[in-house]
């Protein structure tokens, strides 16, 4: 139960984020895409100021032997660069830049009804179990 | 430069980056949006709930936001609903193939300094750059 408290204000704290930032407004996203036009940096200050919070509180939090609730801390132990990250990460930017839309502001701009939020909340989901799919042929 | 909105974009961001860390100090999970999404309809139930929780939160927020504020976001009119439709296609293949999005690699991987982190990203940032060029500019 206290884990799901947590989920609830992480998610809500996030949502809040995004909102407050403007991100999950896709014409903000691509104007700060648009750097050969009337750029909008605002998109590198919002992951600046999660990084500046973030980078210093995940040093502090990772010396701890365990989270709060859990009995461990999941995370991935990989360091290699292989060709599906780099061309996972390409084809999410190519997407990325189609819409405006990443899947914290799709799933966020939920929030605020209208259509373009849940035709990409829909497509994002038609696409991993695409690669699902295929992944599993092969 | 046009619209740049600093102090929103830095308290914004700040905000997430507790967000990402409450949920790493208390439950140890990383807060990747993509791979919450994902994990939604493939995980085990006790595996499944805490995502559901979190994606709840994440519209409760902008609910919340839009009520204290009704007048801040006006949502976009007149786009190609079918470049919504591919474009979130291709989010969803690549975030899978590459493990993560703005949320996990952007901002969690690279707090934790993951090379694989940096990469994606300085990658992504690339592609959504010449393909807003190419949108916006030459089509």
């Amino acid at each position: 139960m206290k884990k799901l408290i947590i989920s609830l204000l992480s998610g809500t704290l996030f949502g809040l984020g995004l909102s407050l930032s403007q991100m999950v407004n896709p014409n903000k996203v691509i104007n700060f895409l648009d750097i050969t036009g009337k750029w909008d940096p605002s998109l590198a200050f919002v992951m600046m100021g999660a990084l500046l919070v973030a980078s210093i509180s995940f040093r502090i939090v990772l010396k701890k032997p365990a989270p709060i609730l859990e009995e461990n801390f999941h995370l991935s132990k990989r360091t290699d660069i292989d060709k599906p990250l780099l061309g996972g990460a390409a084809i999410f930017g190519i997407g990325w830049g189609m819409s405006g839309y990443c899947p914290g502001p799709a799933v966020a701009a939920l929030g605020s009804g209208g259509l373009e939020a849940l035709v990409m909340v829909i497509s994002i989901y038609i696409g991993f179990f695409f690669q699902k799919w295929v992944a599993s042929r092969s | 430069m046009e619209n740049f909105t600093p102090y929103s974009a830095l308290l914004g961001g700040a905000l997430i980056g507790l967000s990402v860390t409450i949920l790493l100090l208390f439950n140890g999970r990383m807060a990747g949006i993509s791979g919450i999404m994902n994990g939604l309809f493939n995980s085990p139930k006790s595996e499944y709930i805490w995502r559901a929780v979190f994606l709840c939160g994440l519209i409760l927020g902008t609910v919340i936001f839009n009520f204290i504020s009704p007048d801040f976001f006006i949502p976009r009119q007149g786009y190609p609903l079918w470049l919504i439709a591919l474009g979130g296609f291709l989010v969803g293949i690549g975030t899978r193939l590459g493990n993560g999005c703005t949320s996990g690699h952007g901002i969690c991987g690279i707090a934790n300094l993951s090379k694989r982190s940096i990469f994606a990203t300085i990658t992504f940032m690339l592609t959504g750059m010449v393909t807003v060029y190419l949108i916006r500019h030459l089509l």
